[in-house]
Formats: structure tokens, C-alpha cells, sequence
């Protein structure tokens, strides 16, 4: 009797899932949708210019789409490899003493409200940048990256991490009876092992990035040009959306500009889930062999 | 274990319940009971949240919620009854008073204080005054570099307020675009690079550390960490530092207006309150706050 009462209760609570997603995906849709009759699909996502409230409004949102891309990508590249490098020493390198003290230090990064990570980013990190690349300003695309990536590192260390401690001991022992070096075990084995699992946490690690706010509000400068470099002021997706959603009226034009952006937005995070799953489904398929 | 994950989506679920249960609530939140908000403009808000505490003392059984995300915010809520009082730096758009009517609300509007536009640099930078003209071609892009004025070889980083501000649409109008000038050209905008930023505290910030920096903001968030700037109507004009005073005589030619906006004439709680803002006590606040008194 008590075991039906359970099950559908996490029957329920998974419909519940299913239901609030597909809810906001036709939220998304209906909302965002109607901007295309005012702006065709392809005027939007190649437009340069972004002017919602003059008149008549113009909506192009290349220099937002192109903002998160070099925002993203300066965040994975410095999270990359300093959380695997920190995973690999940790499960690899590290006395377990060490180990215990280190890994909850790092997950506590996590658990840094985004805007602390702003403040951060505004006060000690942009004065640093642009004094270092001597820039018009320490607002910029670079800066966020940066403080982006230290977001998305204990996603990226602690389920890298797993994945390394996963591998059966058997292979590494294997590879040392073979004369292999630690850095060996750890290059040509170990990693490779714990490809599938790494690359999930890299993918876990980016769509911490894309969808990020209020830090990129804080410290990307807000700038409407497209950026040529990472290190230009610019305004990622999530900032357009936060920075304007307030002022538009329900219904209107800027509101279901906005809507679309997000819309762009959860198919971007989809594709990267997508992918990550792909990546995956072929590693485990390789070492099912 | 598997008893403690069921018991946790049992949590998860009376959680969500009680999520919903407050957002309804909260949705139907109205002018009943002695408890209003007034939302809106960032210039406003030190102004109101003066006005909101002496008010509060007079009547302790009233509580007022006063927040400032930008004028067209507040002017928004007003549209969607989710807010009694809009604050505004800027006047109601012909467009928005359609929407408004079209959901049954009726814009009603009052001039509770005026303001003077500052312009702000870093302390550093040697240029003490502009013209309406120079302002326009920094901030359309035209202008790049501090030479081009008078002052260092240094490039100019242009910090402008975002479009949820209602000094963003003043400046653009009055500045950008020149308003009441031979020159006005409403085809102006800001320039590609300008900065947009999410407050006018963070402009001022940035302007502090950033001798390249020039920003405007309302004269309350002016600090002495940054200087203000002398601006001349035009080239012939003598040029004007903001003040209360000079505000007033309408000399200095960046003030604007500082309004309430009610949904028809205010009645009850919020007519008491806007009598108070009125009032002679009210206006002396203004005074505090660095902006210039309407009665």
C-alpha cells in the first residue's frame, strides 16, 4: 500500500517536471514568436543594431549572440584546464589528507551568489585588466570570462573529479607494472578513461556560463557594438534580457524581442546538452569494446 | 536512504505549493489596507524613500515599499497594476498612455520635484566645460578622443545609463538628439560603443577609477570623487555648473522634470501622501536630496 502512495508521488513529482518545462517552452514561444512579423527571423539574429526604445524600434541581435560566444569561450578556456588539472591532481596527486580539505574548499566556490562574483569582478578584476592590457576601460567581455570561469570551476572539478575516481584502480596499476610515470598514467590513462566524464562537466561548466546574469550585467560593460575582441565592453544575451525586461510593457514589441533572445537562449543551452550527450553515448560505446 | 529521497520530493513539492500560493497572493496585491509601492525611476528613488520614511513616522499604521530599477520600469508596472505610484524621470510616452488605457488604466500626472542632469568626468581630466554640441558627438560616436575638446590624448569611454532609465531617454533626447536646438536631429543615437550600465551608483564607480570615463547622473549621485562638468547651451552660451540654483533660474540647461504617476486622481492613503511631497515639509526634503523644489 505505502509502496503505491510513494510511487505516485515521484510519478507526480516528475510529471511536475515534465509539465513546468514544457509550460515554459510554450511560454517562450508564444511570447517570443510574434516579434518575428515585425522583424523576419533573419533581420533579428543578423541585425547590428539594437535600439528598443526609440522610434520606430530596430531588434538585431548580433552583437548580444556574439558577446555570450566570447564571454563562453573565454570562461572555458581558463576553466578548462585549470579544472581538470585540479581534478586530475586531486584524484590522482593528492595525499587523501589533502584531497578532503581541497575538494570542499572548491565546491564552497559554488556556492558564491553571482552577484559577490560581480562585486568582486568590479572592484578588484577590471582595474586589474585594464591597467594590464591597457584598455579605455576594465569593463569588458575578458573580465567576465574570468570571473565566469571561476563560477563554473567546482562544476567542473568536482564531476571531473568523480569520473577520475571512478576509473577502476586495475588500469592505473596496469600501466605502472608497464614502467609508466605518473604523468603518464595520468595523460594516456586516466584521462582518457574519464573522457565521457570530463566532457559532461565541461558541458555542465558551459552552460553555467551561457546562462549566467547578473555578473556579465555587472561587469561586460553593456556596450551594443559588436565585439571584435574579448577584451571590448560588450552585453551578452542574458544581460540584454535582464537590463531591458524590466521596461517593457507585456505584450509589446521589446517584450517579445526579449522573449526570442530567450527562446535563442534555451535552444544554445539544448544543443550544448544535446551535444554533451553525443559525446558521451560514443565514449562509453568506445570502452564498451 | 531511499526513504529520504521520497521524503525530499515530498519537500520539493508542498515547497513548490507554497511557491505558487505566495506568487497568487502577491499578484493580487492592490490599494487595500494602509500599504502602497511606488516604483520606477532610479533618480527618483532617493527622493521617495526620504519622503516614504518622514511619511511612515506621521502615520506609523502606513508601510510604502519604495524601489528604483528605472523609469520606464515603474511606468510598466503602472500599465500592469502592479505598482500604485510610478516614479518617473522622464514624461509618460503618447504610446504608453495608449497601452495603459487599453488595460484600463489611466495615467494621472503630478511634477513632485525637478532635477539637473550632471555631467560627471574623473578629477583628473584637465576639460572643465562642454557644449550641448560636444556632448552629442561623444555619445553618438563622432568625438573619440579627449584632444578633440581641449583636453589629454587619451580615447573617451562613454558610461550611459540602460534603457530601463528614464534619464537614459532624457539624455538621448536632450543631449544625444539635441532638443531646442537648431542642430536637433531626432535620427541620433547613441553610439555602438557607448557603455550601457545597469545603475547610476556603478557609472559613478567606473567614472572614479576611469579617467577616460564621462557619465551623467541625477545631481543626488554626484560624489566628490568625481568632477562635475560646466555645460554651455551653446558655444556662445556661458558656461554653467549645476546647482539648485542655477536650476531653478533654468539657466543650466539639463533639467528635467521629477513625477509621480497615479492611476486617475489619487485618493485616500496616496492622496495624504502626495499632499505631504507637496507640502512645505515635503519640498524642504527636495532640498536635502540635491534636487530643486516645484512649489
Amino acid at each position: 500500500m505505502g509502496e503505491r502512495v510513494i510511487e505516485g508521488g515521484i510519478f507526480l513529482a516528475s510529471l511536475l517536471a515534465i509539465v513546468v518545462l514544457l509550460g515554459i517552452v510554450a511560454l517562450l514561444l508564444r511570447q517570443g514568436l510574434p516579434i518575428f512579423s515585425y522583424t523576419p527571423p533573419w533581420a533579428f539574429m543578423f541585425g547590428t543594431r539594437w535600439y528598443p526604445v526609440s522610434e520606430p524600434p530596430t531588434f538585431g541581435i548580433t552583437p548580444f549572440f556574439v558577446a555570450t560566444l566570447w564571454v563562453t569561450a573565454v570562461a572555458t578556456a581558463v576553466a578548462v584546464p585549470v579544472g581538470v588539472g585540479c581534478a586530475a591532481y586531486l584524484s590522482e596527486v593528492a595525499r587523501p589528507a589533502i584531497r578532503e580539505t581541497v575538494k570542499p574548499v572548491i565546491e564552497l566556490l559554488a556556492g558564491l551568489p553571482s552577484v559577490v562574483m560581480g562585486f568582486i569582478g568590479l572592484l578588484l578584476l577590471s582595474p586589474l585588466i585594464q591597467s594590464m592590457f591597457n584598455l579605455n576601460t576594465g569593463l569588458c567581455g575578458l573580465a567576465a570570462g574570468i570571473m565566469l570561469s571561476l563560477m563554473s570551476l567546482p562544476i567542473i572539478v568536482t564531476v571531473s573529479e568523480d569520473a577520475l575516481r571512478a576509473i577502476p584502480d586495475e588500469f592505473r596499476q596496469a600501466a605502472y607494472a608497464l614502467g609508466a610515470t605518473k604523468w603518464e598514467v595520468v595523460r594516456h590513462v586516466s584521462i582518457p578513461a574519464a573522457l565521457s566524464g570530463i566532457a559532461a562537466a565541461i558541458m555542465l561548466g558551459i552552460g553555467r556560463a551561457i546562462g549566467e546574469t547578473m555578473t556579465v550585467l555587472m561587469i561586460a560593460g553593456g556596450a551594443l557594438a559588436v565585439p571584435a575582441s574579448p577584451t571590448e565592453p560588450m552585453m551578452p544575451m542574458t544581460s540584454a534580457i535582464a537590463s531591458g525586461i524590466g521596461n517593457a510593457v507585456r505584450g509589446g514589441l521589446q517584450y517579445q524581442a526579449l522573449f526570442a533572445i530567450g527562446l535563442l537562449l534555451f535552444v544554445m543551452t539544448l544543443a550544448v546538452n544535446l551535444i554533451a550527450d553525443r559525446v558521451l553515448e560514443r565514449q562509453k560505446r568506445k570502452f564498451a569494446r | 536512504m531511499y526513504h529520504r529521497v521520497i521524503k525530499r520530493k515530498w519537500f520539493a513539492l508542498v515547497a513548490i505549493a507554497l511557491l505558487v500560493a505566495a506568487v497568487a497572493l502577491t499578484g493580487c496585491r492592490g490599494t487595500q489596507g494602509d500599504a502602497f509601492s511606488i516604483t520606477g525611476s532610479n533618480t527618483v528613488q532617493p527622493l521617495s524613500t526620504l519622503w516614504a520614511e518622514a511619511f511612515m513616522n506621521q502615520r506609523p499604521e502606513v508601510s510604502i515599499a519604495v524601489s528604483g530599477p528605472g523609469s520606464g520600469v515603474g511606468i510598466a508596472a503602472l500599465i500592469d497594476s502592479t505598482t500604485d505610484i510610478a516614479q518617473s524621470s522622464r514624461l509618460i510616452k503618447q504610446s504608453e498612455i495608449d497601452q495603459a488605457k487599453a488595460k484600463g488604466v489611466n495615467p494621472y500626472e503630478i511634477l513632485v520635484a525637478a532635477d539637473a542632469l550632471a555631467v560627471v568626468v574623473h578629477p583628473s581630466n584637465p576639460v572643465t566645460e562642454l557644449t550641448i554640441a560636444q556632448l552629442s558627438a561623444i555619445y553618438t560616436g563622432q568625438i573619440t578622443n579627449w584632444q578633440e575638446v581641449g583636453g589629454e590624448n587619451l580615447p573617451i569611454v562613454a558610461l550611459s545609463r540602460d534603457t530601463n532609465s528614464g534619464t537614459h531617454v532624457f539624455f538621448k533626447e536632450v543631449v544625444v538628439q539635441m532638443e531646442g536646438l537648431p542642430t536637433h536631429d531626432k535620427s541620433l543615437e547613441y553610439g555602438p560603443n557607448v557603455l550601457f550600465l545597469p545603475s547610476t551608483s556603478a557609472g559613478i564607480e567606473e567614472t572614479a577609477k576611469n579617467p577616460r570615463a564621462i557619465f551623467y547622473a541625477g545631481l543626488a549621485y554626484v560624489t566628490n570623487q568625481v568632477e562635475t562638468m560646466a555645460v554651455k547651451k551653446t558655444a556662445d552660451d556661458p558656461a554653467v555648473l549645476p546647482s539648485v540654483e542655477t536650476a531653478v533660474d533654468l539657466t543650466y540647461p539639463l533639467v528635467r522634470p521629477l513625477l509621480y504617476y497615479t492611476n486617475g486622481e489619487p485618493t485616500g492613503i496616496i492622496k495624504d501622501f502626495i499632499d505631504y511631497c507637496l507640502s512645505p515639509a515635503g519640498q524642504a526634503k527636495v532640498l536635502d536630496v540635491g534636487y530643486v523644489p516645484v512649489q
